[in-house]
């Protein structure tokens, strides 16, 4: 396999938050320090795009995608961590990439290929390519500042497609511009896949993604969530964003002499959907098949932190000493006494293994989600058990 | 045509530059330097008629009025025009590139969230601009000096380059700082604009060199044990401007003058204190660098 065109290795990305934005001096000396708050834009990312293959960066706004472009970009530095990035690249971010209103088309043209990294000679040659990509043969030599939003984002798109980049960054410039010219950026991002050059594409057009992309990644709150198939991410997006279940979308491995056969999370009301309350009973219920007799079946389940990913509680039968020997089919439940951790959406894991040689039968990845609220304060009346005693005196 | 098939392969920055690997990356960024540095002079004369000439036209204007008025305000200077001029086209280049290089940031910010380059480009450019606007006025300065027969002055002109390394330095040192604190704080602007008001008048380009060295050695002549014109040269900027009058002015005490106009020291004396002012502005340019690149790695969340 060929060198990855982009190696992101543990990059994070702070900003400083001020909460008034002082940005006066006066403003800066009279506010104290502690108006600055830190904000990860990015923590701990780390994913390679291969060469020649066209990777989609999904996400809800303020998921880091922007900024992880832009770092790659070189536009911004990260705080820690490292991008490394072979071959020419082209970064086209949001409407006309850096163009400036008071010169004309053709210096904006010469002007941005020189950013790109090409040089006068060169960005001659292509020139003419370029003005009839963008459809300007007549106002290229009028100043920006007369375009209309429509054109520079053409004029853009031509220049970026004309040095030609090894590596193209893409962020939701393809939703703009009339359906005519998105078809042909899109025949010109697929010419680019047929020539071997790597797109980046970042977009919320989650179709778009699964119809170009050759691997996609999902960003969450600055960490890399999902990274996989374009389907399945997608899936996982749709599932996070909306809160939709699609039992389709499976992460699952395992060589299955022991199958899951049916997982449902039992809320307090004996109901397995709904939010729980914290602090309420939670019961996961495992049924397990096992297509072979197995010696030493271990089943277990793991409940992770939706918005961190972290593993918050796990059990596992063989640490309760429980022996299932062989069977066809059991239910196994795992009961937790009270759930304690912060609403928030959790996800569980569940798995079956060999206790003695920790050999995978079925492992479901996150396929399950449940919901926890803060209980009530003083909105709800709840039933409060109260003994009633009486004694003669 | 075939396209080069160099393969470029890029890390992103570190936070701490080294300075051998910044100057590669700025050299090979040279040609957007020079395409920045021919933008700004179009947009600075687009929609003007006469373009550039406005550039020469400013010491142009200068030199007419100051022949004229000269024997009212030239203080007793013979030649005040080429006395005012050599200084003056100094201080141009140093207050109109820090001018325009603490604002090259923001008034970039299309250029800065949008492309990926060497931040460092923006201030150099300003200074860039600067640089072509004191050619062009030197130009007319060298043009009236021979002109008038006022003429060059050999083993002083030497001390030019020297002079014009210090004034450069210098000034991307400072233009390099603006610019970054600029992005943050944006009333450094403003600050500037009156900080460079005084400074004008603390630096001696329309008094006589002379006159301050009289009055700092007359009397005890030191404050606190420190030589009192010690003080005055702390000053980066007399020592500069005292560098270009001896090398384009010449003349310490001018015939036909009863004291003298520049300071009474050896050419020596001079080019000493230029190299000290270099070697405090190499340093400084060394600081100024590393808190832009530092800054520059979040100009584009901060525009």
């Amino acid at each position: 396999m060929n060198a990855p065109a982009i190696e992101v290795a543990d990059v994070s990305k702070r900003f400083r938050i001020y909460r008034d934005k002082p940005t006066s001096l006066k403003q800066r000396v009279l506010s104290s320090r502690s108006r600055a708050e830190d904000f990860w834009a990015l923590r701990g990312v780390a994913l390679d795009v291969g060469e020649g293959s066209t990777f989609g960066l999904i996400g809800h706004n303020g998921s880091g995608k922007t900024t992880l472009l832009k770092c790659v970009a070189g536009i911004l530095r990260p705080t820690s961590g490292t991008i490394r990035q072979r071959g020419r690249l082209a970064a086209l971010l949001e409407l006309g990439a850096g163009f400036h209103p008071e010169l004309t088309g053709r210096e904006n043209v010469y002007l941005n290929a020189s950013f790109l990294g090409l040089s006068r000679r060169q960005t001659d040659a292509a020139f003419d390519d370029i003005v009839a990509f963008a459809e300007l043969e007549d106002f290229i030599d009028n100043e920006v500042k007369f375009y209309s939003s429509g054109m520079l984002v053409r004029l853009g798109f031509a220049v970026a497609v004309h040095v030609k980049p090894d590596v193209l960054l893409i962020d939701e410039v393809l939703a703009v511009g009339d359906e005519a010219f998105q078809a042909k950026c899109l025949d010109r991002v697929r010419a680019f896949q047929r020539e071997g050059r790597t797109i980046v594409l970042v977009t919320h057009a989650l179709d778009t993604v699964i119809e170009i992309c050759d691997r996609a990644a999902m960003l969450h709150h600055g960490e890399l969530h999902a990274i996989g198939m374009p389907a399945d991410v997608v899936r996982e997006m749709r599932y996070v964003l909306l809160g939709v279940t699609d039992p389709n979308f499976v992460p699952e491995e395992g060589t299955r002499e022991a199958e899951i056969a049916e997982v449902q999370i039992v809320r307090p009301n004996g109901s397995s959907e709904g939010a729980i309350l914290r602090g309420d009973p939670l019961t996961i219920v495992i049924d397990v098949r096992q297509n072979e007799p197995l010696d030493d079946l271990d089943v277990d389940f793991a409940v992770l932190d939706g918005a961190t990913n972290h593993a918050v509680l796990d059990a596992r039968t063989s640490r309760a000493d429980l022996d299932l020997g062989r069977f066809e089919k059991k239910r196994v439940r795992f009961r937790i006494e009270a759930f304690p951790y912060e609403p928030g959406k959790y996800w569980v894991t569940v798995g079956l293994s060999n206790r003695t040689t920790g050999h995978l039968y079925h492992v479901q990845t996150q396929r399950y989600l449940f919901e926890v609220f803060d209980a009530p304060r003083v909105q709800e009346r709840v039933e409060v058990p109260v003994a009633v005693e009486v004694e003669d005196l | 045509m075939a396209a080069p098939t160099q393969t470029v392969e890029r890390t992103s920055e570190s936070p701490h530059p080294r300075v051998g690997e910044r100057l590669r990356i700025l050299a090979a960024h040279r040609e957007i330097l020079a395409n920045l540095v021919r933008k700004e002079l179009k947009v600075k004369y687009a929609a003007s008629v006469l373009g550039a000439v406005w550039s020469v036209l400013n010491p142009l204007v200068y030199l007419a009025v100051f022949s004229f008025v000269a024997k009212v305000l030239g203080a007793g200077i013979p030649n005040y025009p080429v006395y005012l001029l050599s200084g003056l086209l100094a201080w141009n280049l140093f207050s109109a590139s820090m001018g325009s290089g603490a604002r090259a940031v923001l008034d970039n910010a299309n250029l800065v969230k949008k492309v990926a380059f060497a931040r460092e480009i923006l201030p150099l450019a300003a200074v860039g601009v600067g640089l072509v606007d004191f050619a062009l006025q030197s130009a007319v300065l060298l043009l009236y000096v021979i002109v008038s027969g006022y003429g060059l002055h050999l083993p002083e002109l030497a001390l030019w380059p020297l002079a014009f390394v210090t004034l450069l330095v210098l000034t991307v040192a400072l233009t390099l700082w603006f610019s970054a604190l600029n992005v943050r704080y944006r009333d450094v602007g403003h600050l500037l604009n009156i900080a460079l008001l005084v400074w004008f008048w603390a630096t001696p380009i329309v008094y006589a060199e002379f006159q301050v060295q009289d009055l700092a050695e007359g009397g005890r002549g030191t404050w606190l044990g420190i030589p009192r014109l010690a003080l005055y040269l702390l000053n980066p900027m007399v020592d500069v401007v005292a560098g270009f009058h001896r090398a384009l002015y010449g003349t310490v005490t001018p015939i036909g003058s009863p004291e003298p106009v520049l300071f009474d020291k050896s050419l020596a004396w001079v080019a000493g204190i230029l190299t000290i002012t270099l070697i405090v502005s190499l340093v400084g340019v060394r600081f100024a660098w590393g808190y832009f690149f530092s800054r520059s790695g979040d100009f584009a969340e901060e525009l």
